[in-house]
Formats: structure tokens, sequence, C-alpha cells
């Protein structure tokens, strides 16, 4: 699969890479008072933070030098209450200016999640059924889940630190080399190991993370699958086999992370080292210069303090290169998705379906899912025709080619070659809005929302009256069982809802499709799990409104569709069959076969289909 | 990025605000449900995990060394800069060798704080994961044993979060009480070192130190509720995302697209909002910190330098003042943050234990017995049964199926016919009455054996991720490729195994996704077979199946069932008349028995329900059987 080469490459690529990281940039940098606001307020709250040390040192000497000469006037306790005061304001500001620029950072973060999570929402709700096909429907939700947040992230663990750091080493260390070469060079002795090994470091926590991910997700299939299938497992008394599936997934992720939390602590430790033997060194070298009257005491703590405020962001720089990592791989797998165009789309200057006589033609339509395929087509020269009050049924084995037919009439997939129109319009030619909502497709698997019974019912026209969904409830063979639940319309379904069985859930379908009242709707299947009885009085539930619309019934159930005014007989994407009931009967083939097998399922109609089922 | 492509037209946008659907909603409408925080200590929940803890006491108590140690050289780094200022650069003796001295042992403290940081890390994090993979272990282990009934009503879902996020809860627990005994020795330190240092200057700085809490306390319950809050919008906006890509077919076939962005976005929105309102929270604690330290620093430098100056202090002290005041807030900010973990890790614990306590009703004896071989006949005597108490829902069943034997049991819904079955797997234990299986009481055999004389087929075929191998190989390990082979031809899935793309090999998706119904069961058919066990249980399929798949099946179904004892759950009209004997269930009680031509003879319940015509008999609505139920007299 596509995506799960992507998801797992997370290798240098610098020069997407750069394109990515510029184009997440420029997305900030459009909000830009918020930016320009961060930005300044980054630079004062640096400016103030580098002043902190400096008063620290004037304040040590102040009261060094006055004690020396005996001052002890009310001059030196006025300096020094002017330094307190100073130090006072600088910490105020430098927290209020912190505060702004991490504020600002921040909503500037959260508005381009924002606006991400939007455009992959639309985006995916745009895509055609032939992406969603092939993408795995867990990895899209990771992906704009996560992925999102990566390059949200971007911003304020990025852009602005980076700044902030290169203001403050930059100035820092100009300061301080300015003031003294060699104390400030031992002050920074430690930046480039700490900056170094906090790179490294980060680097390969990021690469061991992903592959501990992984372990974990293999445990977690483990742990899922077995609880999952916990009758199998009891069934098969393989407990002891499970434990040991179990064992193996778990052991192998505590070897994992037994490296890693080697790898974080080893770093860590060996970085606070550093900057403490840096210390050291300042201690020696700037207490020589001290003595040697070279600099002052003050001097020497002005070094010191300035190196406890260096020493977190440079620990940063790690966080950094993570942050340029994972928003470049993030961000070149959102954009691959962002900058898709949906196969299916409507043409420029696309017009609404006009639906004057309501009848679908399908002339000698031919269609391949994929290129590189083996089968020449999945569906050859497929024609007919079906209008208002007729219903049309198609009937084949498993995998004939059936619900691709039903398919193509809304435009999930566009026929490779042959028309189909509606009224006359192909259907490529009118917006796939008014063509969706003039035809109505029903699958066999219905998906329901977790949300009330109502809700979904109206999921196509969540305006319905309802009156309007009751009588489409009750057309359902669905209003007698949901008004005897406690909460009636209000029941919740769906994942964790009242589970519905598989006739109910493909009766809801069916409901929330009739309610559309479409002028073509397709039943793909979607009486399977419906038994027979209740299917006869859905029908004659609707029959008094079928004459407004086209019906096509698809059904391996003979009794589903024998009433048709005409019945496709389908195999291998081609029509072998075709007529009424009574004339297919007549012709003695593929349909009289099926026919003879369903109403008679003994052993000599099994030999009699037998020849015909040999396998796909 | 090309907006105008993703956005929805302004127009359109417009009309659905305006006229908001009154039915639509985007992603689940139920709510989590499970309590994050607890009460912060629970005696009873930390005991027990304390259990967990206690293998590993060795490391527990080198990861406190270490904090101790690590926490005293932190203590002391202010100290020897106070020394190298006060002794070797102005005091009295000043001079070089007392530099060296200070710069050595400087040195030798940040080596000592080296070993001490990698002690008390290592020793921690190692406990701590190693903790947490035990405890899972000893859930899951525990899960394997639980009564079904227990895990029927369980959501697989709700117990994952247990064996993953939980357990993550208490191991952070762990590991933050370490890291937080460290803490509060720091900030006490602080404390003595500063009083001891100066006491009216050291008593004037810690007055901040209140202040600091007292923010912190009154900040906390406001900033835990934001980030609740924001947490809590940001997976509503990822369900309402999840949904949308799991039912993006039908909101493509139902053109609910624009609605649902519109809904959409309110939700993102939200989201955005209160992630703002979290960061504003977050971010307002650091001016009140840098305010309150920098009336400290403050405090240092005009009371402190005023001292200095009357010779009241030393220059050093002075230093070291200014270092540790920095250092106050850190251990204030992880000490409260201990309050939410614990309380979060309370709630956790709670949830662990509550599952780990859930007692094991069906175990093996300690003089339980291995049998080798059995004979394959079941025996039921007298057995009632029910899953709650006084809701018995099979009375009375007695009835034997003999080696070689196929009993079809046919039943409406409800009539206790899966019961039955999982009742001959000992799945749950009697009320009262006997099962033997191969002459020997269930009860008295280990589950074990009894796994190697009854295989099961459910019916929905359930597979594990894996190769088709695995798959059918499953826990007996080791069956020869030979007889795999066989078993799938048996069964006739051979043909189409070969047809994937790697044969034998293929891997199964989660769930089976890239097979068919009928190919899954196929498979589950010949996972059975190559248990090659005497006795055959199997639960037939509902499941609509086209006719040609079922075809096949059916045929399976008679090669699984030769030479072994079998009990099936009938559904299908073919499947029962080809029964050797029928065992017909209505209401937890068996009405009839005989094979079907007896069975149509006599006229019963049976023979009502058969001529009614029904593709399966659970397809028959209630009132129907309660009709036939009625005439036949078996009404209960």
């Amino acid at each position: 699969m596509t995506t799960q080469t992507t998801l797992s490459s997370d290798g240098p690529r610098l020069k997407t890479g750069l394109g990515v990281l510029a184009r997440v940039t420029r997305m900030a940098f459009k909000h830009y008072w918020r930016m320009s606001i961060a930005i300044s307020a980054t630079f004062v709250a640096v400016v103030f933070q580098l002043f902190i040390p400096q008063l620290l040192g004037r304040a040590v000497d102040l009261a060094h030098d006055l004690f020396l000469r005996g001052v002890g006037s009310a001059d030196g306790r006025e300096a020094l209450l002017t330094t307190g005061l100073l130090l006072f304001g600088a910490s105020i500001l430098r927290g209020a200016f912190t505060m702004l620029h991490n504020y600002q950072g921040e909503a500037v973060g959260q508005s381009i999640g924002y606006e991400l999570r939007l455009a992959m929402y639309r985006k995916i709700q745009q895509l055609s059924f032939s992406y969603h096909d092939r993408v795995h429907s867990g990895d899209l939700i990771t992906r704009s889940m996560l992925d999102v947040e990566g390059v949200r992230l971007w911003v304020n663990t990025g852009i602005l630190r980076l700044f902030v750091l290169t203001v403050l080493i930059g100035v820092g260390a100009f300061l301080l080399i300015r003031t003294d070469l060699l104390l400030g060079l031992l002050a920074l002795s430690f930046v480039p190991f700490v900056g170094w090994r906090a790179i490294v470091t980060r680097l390969r926590l990021r690469e061991s993370w992903h592959r501990l991910q992984e372990r974990l997700s293999v445990l977690t299939r483990v742990m899922e699958e077995n609880l999952n299938g916990i009758r199998v497992v009891r069934s098969f008394c393989s407990q002891d086999h499970e434990m040991e599936k179990f064992d193996q997934a778990s052991n192998r992720a505590i070897g994992l992370t037994r490296n890693r939390i080697a790898l974080r602590v080893k770093n860590g430790t060996l970085m606070t080292f550093a900057y403490f033997i840096s210390m050291a060194l300042v201690l020696w070298v700037g207490g020589q210069k001290t003595l040697a009257g070279e600099i002052s005491v003050g001097r020497l703590t002005e070094f010191l303090a300035f190196m406890t405020i260096l020493q977190m962001p440079v620990r940063q720089l790690g966080m950094l290169v993570n942050s340029v990592a994972r928003a470049t791989t993030s961000g070149e797998r959102l954009f691959s998705i962002l900058d898709l165009e949906p196969e299916i789309h409507d043409k420029p200057g696309a017009q609404d379906l006009k639906i004057t006589d309501g009848i679908l033609r399908f002339d000698d339509v031919y269609f391949k899912y994929n290129e590189g395929d083996r089968r020449e087509h999945d569906l050859s020269a497929i024609s007919f025709e079906v209008g208002p009050g007729k219903t049309l049924g198609i009937v084949g084995p498993p995998g004939a080619g059936k619900s691709t037919i039903a398919h193509l009439i809304p435009r999930f997939y566009d026929a490779t070659s042959g028309r189909i129109t509606i009224d006359g319009q192909d259907i490529r030619d009118v917006t796939l809005k008014s063509l969706r909502t003039a035809v109505s497709v029903i699958q066999q698997d219905t998906f329901l929302f977790t949300s009330g019974i109502e809700n979904n019912l109206a999921y196509g026209d969540p305006w319905a009256e309802r009156d309007k969904i009751i009588w489409a409830a009750e057309a359902a063979q669905l209003h007698s069982y949901i008004d005897q639940l406690p909460k009636g319309y209000g029941t919740l379904v769906g994942e964790r809802g009242v589970s519905l069985s598989g006739g109910q859930r493909q009766r809801l379908a069916i409901a929330r499709t009739l309610l559309l009242e479409s002028p073509i709707m397709v039943f793909d299947d979607s009486t399977a799990a419906i038994d027979a009885a209740t299917e006869r009085r859905i029908r004659s539930a609707v029959a008094g409104i079928s004459h407004k619309h086209a019906t096509i019934i698809i059904s391996h159930r003979l009794s589903s569709l024998m009433h048709a005014d005409e019945i496709l007989f389908v195999d291998d994407g081609r029509i072998i069959e075709r007529g009424n009931h009574a004339e297919l009967l007549a012709l003695n083939g593929r349909y009289k076969a099926l026919y003879e097998l369903q109403s008679n399922p003994d052993d000599d109609a099994h030999e009699a289909v037998r020849g015909v089922t040999h396998e796909r | 990025m090309s907006d105008n492509d993703t956005t929805l037209s302004r127009q359109v946008h417009d009309e659905i605000e305006q006229n908001r659907p009154a039915l639509a909603v985007v992603g689940s409408q139920i709510e989590r449900d499970e309590q994050i925080f607890g009460a912060v200590y629970d005696g009873h929940i930390v005991r027990r995990f304390f259990s967990y803890v206690r293998p590993y006491k060795k490391g527990v108590l080198l990861a406190l060394i270490g904090v101790i140690a690590f926490t005293i050289t932190q203590l002391t780094v202010p100290l020897l800069i106070r020394a190298t200022i006060d002794d070797a650069i102005v005091g009295p003796e000043a001079g070089l060798t007392l530099l060296g001295i200070t710069a050595g042992l400087f040195a030798f403290v940040a080596l000592l704080n080296y070993g001490a940081n990698f002690m008390q890390e290592w020793f921690a994090s190692n406990v701590g994961e190693l903790v947490l993979f035990d405890l899972r272990r000893s859930m899951f282990k525990h899960l394997q044993k639980i009564s079904l009934s227990f895990m029927d009503k369980t959501e697989a879902g709700r117990l994952m979060s247990r064996l993953q996020g939980d357990v993550h809860a208490l191991q952070e627990f762990l590991e933050s009480s370490i890291f937080a005994i460290g803490d509060i020795m720091l900030l006490l330190g602080i404390v003595v070192v500063l009083l001891t240092l100066n006491l009216p200057l050291g008593l004037m700085t810690l007055g901040i130190v209140p202040m600091l809490f007292l923010v912190r306390i009154v900040w906390l319950p406001y900033a835990r509720k934001a980030f609740i809050s924001a947490r809590e919008n940001q997976s509503r906006v990822n369900g309402a995302l999840a949904e949308g890509i799991n039912g993006v077919r039908t909101i493509q076939e139902m053109a609910r697209e624009d609605v649902n962005y519109v809904l959409f976005k309110d939700k993102a929105h939200e989201n955005y909002v209160s992630h703002l309102r979290a960061t504003k929270l977050a971010q307002v604690m650091i001016p009140l910190v840098d305010t309150l330290t920098g009336f400290a620093m403050a405090v240092v430098v005009f009371v402190g330098g005023t001292m200095v100056l009357d010779a009241r202090l030393e220059l050093g002290i002075m230093v070291a003042f200014v270092f540790y005041v920095q250092r106050f807030f850190a251990p204030i900010r992880s000490v409260t943050m201990q309050y939410s973990v614990m309380q979060r890790a309370m709630a956790s614990g709670q949830r662990i234990f509550e599952v780990m306590d859930v007692p094991i009703d069906v175990d093996d004896k300690p003089n339980a017995i291995d049998v080798p071989e059995i004979d394959g006949s079941i025996e039921f005597r007298d057995v009632t049964f029910g899953y709650e108490k006084d809701r018995p829902i099979l009375h009375d069943i007695s009835f034997r199926v003999n080696p070689g034997e196929t009993v079809a049991l046919v039943g409406p819904t409800g009539s206790g016919k899966t019961s039955l079955t999982a009742l001959a797997h000992r799945f749950y234990e009697v009320w009262e009455g006997s099962i033997t299986v191969g002459g020997y009481d269930v009860r008295d055999l280990t589950q074990r054996s009894l796994g190697r004389h009854i295989a099961m087929v459910l019916q929905e075929p359930f597979l594990f991720t894996g190769t088709i191998y695995d798959n059918l190989r499953y826990n007996r390990t080791d069956a020869t490729r030979e007889q795999i082979h066989a078993a799938a031809e048996a069964v006739g899935a051979h043909g189409f195994i070969e047809n994937l793309p790697n044969g034998y090999n293929t891997k199964v998706e989660q769930g089976g996704g890239n097979l068919s119904l009928g190919q899954r069961q196929l498979i589950s058919f010949a996972r059975a077979l190559v248990a090659d066990t005497k006795i055959l249980v199997l639960d037939e399929a509902t499941a609509n199946i086209d006719s040609y798949t079922e075809l096949m099946i059916q045929r399976a179904l008679k090669r699984l069932l030769e030479g072994r004892t079998g009990m099936v759950i009938a559904h299908r009209l073919s499947t029962i008349r080809g029964a050797d004997r029928i065992v017909v269930l209505h209401d937890g009680r068996i009405v009839e028995t005989g094979n079907h031509s007896e069975l149509m003879a006599r006229g019963g319940l049976y023979a009502r329900l058969y001529r009614m015509n029904y593709a399966s008999f659970d397809d028959i609505p209630e009132e129907l059987v309660k009709t036939a139920t009625a005439e036949t007299g078996f009404s209960t």
C-alpha cells in the first residue's frame, strides 16, 4: 500500500524537506500580525533575560566595592536599591514578554492546526472511492491527527525557538566574549558539546521511538485480537499460545524500551556534566583573573548567572531538530494529500442535472478498476435502460461486477468507455452534488453514524420533517421496532450504541434512502440480511411511490428481483442472459439453474449449478 | 496552499449556516464516561500496586539513593561558588591554592552529580517500565482465565484502554513519586541552607515560597479544567474526523459533504478556542513566577547588598542566594503536579484492580486429569444453567450424543442453543446436573485436555493477523505443511488459497478484511480440521451468503463432520435434515428429539416451524413461533 511506505520512511530528504518547511513557514507568516508580535516579544524578552545577569553582577560589585572602600553611605544603598528595582522590573518584563511570545506563537500554531484540519477534512470528503479503496482508513485517520500536530508544533517549537536560540546565544556570546575572550569562551564551551549531543540524541530517540511504536502496535494488536477473538482462544484452549505471543511482543518492546532509556539517560546526564565542568573551569580561570584583578567578582557572578540562563535553551536544540524532522515528514504527508486532485470532480462549468423523464441509460459501458490488472475489463459492453415505475434486476455470481454497475451510476467511479446518461445528459457533464441527489445507492454493508436513530434516518436530508421520517421507517418495517425502544427515535446506534441486527441495519439503510425519494434508486444487495417475508412487506409498502422512480435491484436472492421488468444475468463483467423472469426460465440457462438451486436446495440441484460455479 | 478547492463556497456555507439542519451532527454522540481523576490517595490501591513494585525493590532503593545523592550535589553547587568567592577570592587566605581546591572540589561534585543523576534516572525509568510490563502482563493473563460472562459484558476497547492507558498512569505515578521525593528534599534543603547561611535574609527571601505555592494552588483547578476541556475537544474533533473517514462512502452517497463541513468547522473551532484558553492559562504562570522570583532577587540585591555593606553578610553568600532563589520554582511545580498524577493513578488503579479482582469461576481442579484419548461421546444430565442468578435459561437438559453421531440443535432465537454448546466446552459452570465428555465429567478434566478433544467453529469466523498458515495452524504449532494442506483441501479452501498473491503465506489483514466471508468461514473450518479433535461443536453461520458460496460451505461441513462427533447449531434446513438426530429446544427445554422424518411425522413444533418455509428457524418472526408453540402445547 502506498501510504504504508510513506508512513515509515523518515529518512532525510533534504530537498523536499526544505520545500515543506518553507510552505509551513509561509502559512505561519500569513498570520503576520500575530507573528510579528510574537517575534518582537521574543526579542524584548531575550534582551531582558540577558540584562538580568548583568544587573546581578553589578549588584555584587556595588556591594563589594562599597564594602572595600568602606563607604557604607546612603549612596551605596541607593545604588543597590536602584539595581534591585531594575532587577525586579527586568524580571517582570521578561516574564510578561515571554508570555506574550509563547501565547502568540501558540495561537498561530493552533490557527494553522485548525486550517489544516479543515482542509484535510474537506479534501478527504472530496477524494473519490478509488482513493479510499487504496488507502487504509486507519492510516488516513492517523495522518490527519498526528501529522496536523506535527506541523502545528513547528511554529512554536520550531520557528520561534530557533529565533530565541539565535538571539540568546548570539547576543549572549557577543557580550561575554567582548567582556573577556578567554572566560567567555570557557563559559560557552559546553554549548557546542551539549548542542551536538542534544541533536544527535534527539534524532536517535526519534528513530528508536518509531521502532518502538511499531513493536508496541504489534503488542496492541496481539491484545486486541485476543480480546475480540476470546471465544476462539477459549475454544482452542490456546491461552498458553496467546501468552507466548504476548510475551514475545512484550519482550521485544521491553528490549527497545531499555535501549531508549539508556540512550536518553546517558546523554541527558552527560550534558549536565559538561555544563558543570565548564562552570568549574569558569570558576577556576575566572577566580584566577579575579585574584589578578583583571575582572571583578561581579563579572564572575555575571558569567556564572549567564551560564544558568543558557543551560535550558541549549538542551532544547534537540527539540528544535526534532521539530524540524517531524514537521518535514508530517508536512510532506499532509500536503501530498491536500495537493491531490480528486479523480472524479465537477467539470468546469458543469450544470445541475435536470430530471425530466427520469430515464437512466447505459450505452456500451466498459470499466476497469486498475490499469495494472490482468483482467481486461471489469465490465464490458453493458447497455440497458430503466425509467420511472420500472424495475431492473441484476443477478450473477459473486465478483461478476454487479456492484460495479451500481457504483458507476452516482460516479463513485467513472466508466472507462461508453456513456451513462440520465435524461440524455451525460453524468460526467453534470455537477456531482445534483447527480448524487438524484441517484441513491443502498449498499449491503450499512455504515451507521454513532448518533440517534432519527439522525441516521435523516442523514441524507437533515431538514426532514418528523412525519416523513416515520413514514420512511414504517415503509422499511422498522417503525414498530424503534417505537418499542425506551428512547424511541432518539436511541443511539452505531459504535457503542444499541446493537442492531444485520437485517435491522439494512432496513435502516433502506429507510434513510426512501426518505430522499430520489428519481433513481439502486438496491445493491441491500436486503441480503432481511428475511423474505419482511422484504415482501417493504416492497408492498413502497409500491405506492414506486411509479415515481426507476429501481435497480441487485441481489443473489432471486425472490428479491423475480418481479422485475427486466433481469440481467451478469458474469465476468458481461451480460450473459437478459429478459423477464419467464423469458429467462424459458432460456433454460444459468438463470434457470440458479432458480432451481434456490427453490429446491437439494443435492441434485447442487450438482446442476456446480458446472457453472467453477471458481472465481 | 490552494485554499479555493478545499473550502466550501461562501454561498453554500452561508445557506447552511442560516438554515441549520435540526437533525445533523458529526462525531460520536456518546461521551466518554470513564472518570479521569480519582481520590488523591487510596491505600488499598497503593498497596496492591506496590506488590508489583516489590520484586524490584533493589532498583527502587538504588533510584532513591541516586535521588538523594543528586539532591545533595544540587544543593552543594551554590555553596561551592560561595566558598570560591568568600574563601579563595576575597577571603583572608585568598589565593591560587584555595582556588585550586574549591575549583577541584567543584569538579568533583560535578562528577558525583553525574553519577547520581545517572543512577536515579536509570533505575527509576527501568523499574517504571518493568513494572508497567509486569502489570500489563498479569492483567492480560488474568483476562485469559476470567469467566466468559465477564468478557461478554465488557467491550474489548474498554479493556484495551486499561491495558494501555491506565497501566501507563500507574507507571508515571511510580516514576514521578521517586522524583517528587527528590524535589521535596531539594526544597527543604534550600530552606535549611538559606536559613543557616543567614537567618534574616533567608526568612525574607523564603517569603516567596508560600506565595509560589499559593499561586500554583489557586491556578491549578482552573488550569486543569481548561486542559481537560482542551483534551476533550481535541478527541471530539478527532472522533468527528475519524467518522468522516470511516463513513466517507455513505457521506458521498448521501451528498452530506457540505453540511458536515459546516458542522465539523464548528467542532474544530471550539477545539481551537479551548486550546487557546488552555494556552493562556499555561502561560499566565510565567510572569507570575518571574515576578515573584524577581522580587526575591531584588530583596537579595538590596537587603543582602546592604548587609554586605554593613559587613553583616559575606559576599559569596549573597551570590549563593541569587543562585538558590532561581531554583525555588521547579520543585514547587513538580510537587503540585504530583497531585494530579496521583489522582489520575488512583482512578486508573481502581479500574485495573477491578478487572484483576474478577474471580476465575472456571478453573482446573487440583487433581484434574489429562486424558489422552476419549471415545467422543457427550452427555448432558439434568443440566440447569443461567448467566444471571435466579434466571435459569436451560432447564433439566438431558441428552446424549454418541461417538460419531451428528446432532443438530434447533430452536427459535433465545432457546438456549448457544449456551448448550458453550457448556459442552465448559466456558461456564453448570448450576445443576453434569456434562460428561467421553465419559468424564468436564469438571474433572483439565481445560487443556478438553480443548484437545473438542474443537469449536463459531458463527462469526475470527481470524488473526498473520499468514494463512499461521491461522490454519493456530496453536497446533507442530502441524506439518502437509497436514495443513490436506485440511484446506478437505474443506475446499485449497483452491482459493493457492490463488491468493502469496498462497498460504498471504497475510491476513486485521479482521480478515482481504478475504470474503465465505473464505473466512472455510479457513475457520480448516483450522478446526487441523486441530483434529474427536468432537466438533459448530455454530452455523446465519449471515446471508450467496447460493454459490453456500454450496461450498455445505460440502465443507460434510467433510468436517466425517468420522467425528458433531454438535451443530443448525440454521440451514439442509444441515438439519442431514443430521442423525435433531434436538428441538424451546425456552431452554428440550421439546422433541428424533430425525427429520420422525419429527415431521410427529407433527409437533418442529414440523410446524419447518412447514412455515423460512430459510432458517431464526428468521421466523416471534409472533409465529408463539402461535406454533401455543398450538402444540409447549408454551411455558
